[in-house]
């Protein structure tokens, strides 16, 4: 009997997993890596990514319309609060419907 | 090679030279993509290879090609929820190439096609397309929203939507510079190591004593680095899950 038991318990977590069953509530499986250095290296990165994004796209603009340090510097100073706004996603994930 | 003229020659390891002799120069067929080749071919052999048998209870090979679809499938599952299904076997064969890369650059005389910005842009531009093809596939011109959080005062427009445009931009650029800069400093550490060993070995009595200790280095630092190939694809993959979830529920 509790055989039984185990195996309709099995089966439904099985069906579960799979997305046949809706479940109580949804895991949010595989979340990155923690450890202050990895944290720590990732956030670098990500200003690092988004000045550079912010730059490329100010000097291509400029380049397009010829005026050269102006949009450059705009968009530098917009990619640096990229940056930040990135490290905050990082830190803080948004929320919603996960 | 490592020690010649008695230098630490980090970086020529990830020189580009002709694969194939003559025919490979005379289509610019490099080494890089002769490893990406040889990764496509393991992939696939590997994989083919474990499902082939189809036994209820796995061997050796089926067992391991069940895990990294197992791996793969909950992770893409609890990133993006059910309807992420559907992206698996993008993000699984970006894993696998990005996997393989990294560990078969491990091997003696091997080289790491990871290491190379092209290689690793490429791919991170290619999730950048797919996963804003998919939200605007699916949410039309509702994607454009995005850049605009529903709520804010419309005066900061100007403000939220370059800062908002420029972050997404990014996300290619780091995804690409993340997995390139951890291969290039492990590659680089490892025969600077090396290196020492080979240096330390030459010199008289005392030296090859001392050379023990570079190599003991060098013994834990592949072991990190194996770890590190493997966090790296993880990550890559995850990144790429996180993407899509973005593109798929958009909010």
């Amino acid at each position: 009997m509790s055989e039984q038991n185990d195996f309709e318990r099995r089966l439904s977590q099985a069906r579960q997993k799979q997305g046949l069953e809706k479940t109580p509530q949804t895991t949010a499986g595989g979340a990155l890596p923690g450890g202050a250095w990895r944290i720590g290296l990732r956030a670098g990165t990500e200003v690092v990514s988004a000045l550079i994004a912010g730059g490329g796209l100010g000097w291509l603009l400029d380049w397009w319309l010829g005026s050269f340090p102006w949009l450059f510097l705009v968009f530098f100073v917009v990619g640096g609060a990229a940056g930040v706004l990135n490290v905050y996603r990082l830190v803080n994930p948004r929320s919603g419907a996960r | 090679m490592a020690a010649e003229g008695k230098t630490i020659d980090a970086l020529s390891q990830f020189e580009l030279t002709h694969a194939f002799g003559p025919v490979g120069a005379a289509v610019n067929f490099t080494q890089s993509n002769a490893h990406m080749l040889a990764a496509a071919v393991v992939i696939v052999a590997v994989m083919a290879m474990g499902i082939a048998p189809r036994a209820v209870v796995p061997g050796r090979l089926q067992a391991m090609s069940e895990m990294f679809y197992e791996f793969l499938e909950n992770l893409v599952t609890g990133q993006v929820g059910h309807e992420g299904k559907r992206y698996f076997p993008f993000v699984f064969t970006l894993f696998m190439f990005v996997l393989f890369g990294n560990v078969i650059g491990l091997l003696p005389y091997a080289f790491t096609y990871t290491s190379h910005i092209a290689v690793t842009f490429a791919l991170a531009a290619l999730v950048f397309i797919v996963t804003t093809g998919v939200a605007l596939a699916l949410h039309g011109r509702k994607f454009f929203g995005y850049f605009f959080p529903e709520g804010a005062p419309l005066w900061l427009a100007p403000i939220i939507v370059p800062v908002e445009v420029v972050s997404y931009l990014s996300r290619p650029i780091s995804l690409s510079v993340r997995l390139f800069a951890n291969m290039v400093a492990g590659h680089v550490l490892l025969k600077v190591f090396a290196t020492f060993v080979v240096l330390l070995g030459g010199l008289g009595v005392v030296g090859p004593v001392m050379a023990v200790l570079p190599l003991s280095v060098n013994v834990l630092l592949i072991g990190f680095e194996l770890l590190v190939a493997f966090l790296q694809a993880y990550v890559f993959a995850i990144l790429t899950s996180i993407y899509l979830h973005d593109a798929v529920h958009l909010h």
